[in-house]
């Protein structure tokens, strides 16, 4: 405490100052610093070296796979069954339409984080515009190619479409949700909360199981539909149900004042709805909203136990045969990079949004 | 009549409509779902109403906390269903909020190297569904090389593929549970005197280790050693615990998700503390550990329980993907019985009164924990 003189702070400080103050500034430290950096090289090392360096990639090398114990991950199984990992049991020759069908999707969901695409009109139709681009790719009969109906479509394609109507359905479904449960009317009011209070304490499982075994009970069989559509709608719910509470939350944060504003304008409660507060509950939402869609797509996994085949199903089944069988570590691993990928980049983008709006609220 | 009444009239006469219709279409939905049900279980030869629970099942299942077999009737069966979905729920409760609350703090750490490996944990294990990682795990588990060339910890921890082989305590099962549920009493009373945060938890440690200790003494069999070791004799091994290859895969699995979000709530509740108060505790000249547990810690405590409640029901919920890898959790079992008997309706609805009551359970605690966590008025 002797050096008393004073230098200003510099808002940005070199990477050796940086570590000299965060990893090396005691002994003891420094002897943890060096030990976790360690460990997390040498695992990092391990992977790359397992992933890569000893790693068989093409299919006609499978004979090397598994040889030794110098071998490495055997991504031969990849390169000879990625097809049935995407598109499942979809038609082989016809792969093409569900490649599209999924760029479509995912196009749609990356289109949907660019702000310029944030007003009702602009995402509702994108979002119709994708997931139609998708079905019609995908049934084919109405564009005049060969038609292939739901039970034929698997992997991540199936995943992809899960996800997409899940999202599509729900969101509307949440927003009703959402204002019967701020109405004024107490029966409307207690419909809404006993609903939402009574899906949110269910397992999502127990909620599509029932979806698919108890509906063709309780329902006339012209109203009982697909297997699959069922199963949506009962995810859509359970979406919405959570959806309703993020969307509470945007409501809350808006001051009284601006709905008796617009009363006192002579507008009417959906024009005041419309205009006024919702823009501004979309904004307060978005970040949660983002969570939410992250959290929907991990749990599209689900759809495995009830008997779909998505994309988890499909690599259960490309290591299912007997050839393959040894190679199931580098399958999941393949599968779970693809949710990972996924999951991640979009739950970062909630994390810089979230950033954003808190510097702009200040 | 002037033109406001009217409209005000007519306003009010609108929101009853609205409401009675509401109330028509509901009624309605419900009623039409019990006279279809009524007569499409009729078609299939099926009788409603619970009957059933008394009959016995004829089949068997992969775990249970007490004797079992495949006489049981199915209330019998249901129940155990029930305790195991508790039983694995409660443990991942435990060992998350507990590694959670490690990594959480990490993840707030100074050092960066720690700081670095925490948030790798987190990007790792909560971007990758749930279902997906108890898969692979389960895989990788079966996998595993058999009793005989079992891996192991120091000959006293053993993993193979029927299990991990632990030391055990030579107690019978009631003594282990009527321990378990006097541990957890120490800790809700520890809780709802209110000490301060580190007492509280070493004081709820120290007890528990202590009443084994006392218990095993007191209560082992004749003649038996304090702790058994598990040892290979022939083919499998005795003595110790065995913990199935389902439990460890549901364990394990539940624990590493679940441990990602909870690292998360407590980074964000860490994230809420001013600054000030640390820094005030460092000019204090307290050490880093009495900040994080005197100030911090408790500070942070009162915006990590609500959310941190959200996902222990989260976690109890989880514990149906059980069903992925043949766990005997409640839902799997229920999803046999409906095979098995056909009483759908009937076992979903014991089912969905299972969660309800035990997650409104959790949120009832969760509530009294944070009414106990608040800041007392000055």
């Amino acid at each position: 405490m002797s050096d008393l003189s004073v230098t200003a702070p510099t808002k940005f400080q070199s990477i050796t100052q940086v570590l000299k103050k965060r990893a090396f500034p005691t002994p003891t430290q420094s002897a943890l610093s060096i030990l976790v950096f360690g460990v997390l090289a040498w695992l990092a090392w391990s992977l790359f070296d397992w992933a890569i360096l000893r790693a068989i990639w093409s299919a006609e090398n499978v004979g090397q796979c598994g040889k030794g114990t110098g071998a490495g991950a055997c991504w031969a199984v990849i390169d000879a069954r990625h097809r049935l990992i995407l598109f499942g049991l979809y038609p082989f020759d016809q792969h093409w339409r569900s490649t599209l069908a999924a760029v479509a999707i995912i196009a749609t969901v990356v289109i949907s984080c660019i702000p310029l695409m944030w007003s009702a009109k602009r995402i509702v139709t994108l979002w119709i515009v994708g997931f139609a681009t998708y079905y019609l790719l995908m049934e084919g009969s109405l564009l005049g190619l060969q038609q292939v109906t739901t039970d034929g479509w698997g992997g991540l394609s199936l995943t992809l479409f899960l996800f997409s109507s899940v999202v599509l359905l729900g969101m509307p479904m949440g927003l009703g949700l959402a204002l019967m449960r701020r109405s004024e009317m107490p029966f409307v009011r207690g419909f809404a909360v006993v609903l939402i209070d009574f899906v949110r304490s269910l397992p999502l499982l127990v909620t599509l199981f029932t979806a698919a075994v108890v509906i063709p009970i309780i329902l006339p069989s012209w109203l009982e539909g697909d297997k699959i559509w069922r199963v949506i709608v009962a995810f859509a719910l359970f979406f919405a149900c959570y959806q309703a509470e993020v969307f509470r939350g945007g409501f809350q944060a808006i001051p009284k004042g601006q709905f008796e504003a617009g009363q006192a304008l002579g507008l009417t409660y959906w024009q005041t709805l419309g205009r006024i507060v919702l823009p501004q509950v979309f904004r307060h939402a978005l970040p949660s909203t983002i969570n939410m869609v992250v959290i929907t797509f991990k749990e599209t996994a689900l759809v495995i136990i009830i008997g779909f085949f998505d994309v988890m199903a499909s690599a259960k089944a490309a290591f299912g045969t007997g050839e393959w069988a040894p190679y199931y570590l580098e399958v999941y691993v393949f599968v779970a990079l693809i949710y990972w990928l996924f999951i991640f980049s979009l739950g970062q983008y909630g994390e810089y949004l979230k950033g954003r709006m808190a510097i702009s609220e200040r | 009549m002037s033109k406001a009444d009217e409209l005000r009239q007519r306003a009010k006469r609108r929101k009853i409509a609205i409401q009675a219709g509401l109330i028509a279409l509901s009624a309605l939905v419900i009623l039409g779902a019990f006279t279809t049900a009524r007569t499409n279980l009729e078609a299939q030869g099926l009788t409603s109403g619970f009957g059933f629970l008394e009959r016995s099942t004829g089949w068997d299942y992969s775990f249970s906390l007490v004797p079992k077999t495949i006489m049981d009737p199915y209330s019998q069966t249901l129940f155990v269903g029930f305790l195991n979905t508790l039983f694995v729920g409660f443990i991942a409760i435990f060992l998350t909020t507990l590694f959670g609350f490690i990594i959480g703090t990490a993840r707030d750490a100074s050092n960066i190297a720690i700081k670095t490996a925490a948030t790798v944990y987190v990007q790792i294990f909560r971007n990758i569904p749930l279902i997906l990682q108890l898969v692979f795990l389960y895989a990788v588990l079966i996998n595993l090389p058999g009793p005989r060339q079992a891996m192991s910890m120091a000959d006293t921890i053993f993993l193979s593929n029927r299990g991990l082989m632990l030391p055990g305590l030579s107690v019978t099962p009631g003594v282990a549970v009527a321990l378990l549920l006097a541990s957890i009493a120490l800790g809700v009373v520890l809780i709802s005197r209110k000490i301060p945060l580190i007492h509280g938890v070493l004081g709820w440690v120290g007890g528990s280790i202590l009443m084994c200790i006392v218990a095993a003494i007191a209560m082992r069999p004749e003649g038996a050693t304090l702790v058994t070791i598990p040892e290979l004799k022939g083919l499998r091994f005795r003595g110790g615990i065995t913990i199935p290859i389902e439990l460890v895969g549901m364990i394990v699995a539940i624990t590493l998700y679940g441990s990602a979000y909870i690292a998360e709530v407590v980074r964000g509740g860490l994230a809420q503390v001013p600054k000030g108060l640390t820094e005030a505790g460092q000019a204090l000249g307290l050490s880093k550990g009495a900040i994080w547990s005197r100030i911090k810690m408790p500070m942070a405590l009162r915006s990590i329980i609500p959310p941190l409640g959200n996902q222990w029901i989260f976690m109890m919920k989880a514990t149906t993907i059980g069903v992925a890898i043949g766990f005997s959790d409640l839902f799997y079992i229920v999803s046999i019985s409906i095979t098995q008997s056909g009483q759908t309706l009937e076992l979903i609805a014991i089912l969905a009164g299972a969660f309800l009551l035990v997650n409104g359970g959790l949120a009832v605690f969760t509530n009294w924990l944070n009414a106990r966590m608040k800041l007392k008025a000055h």
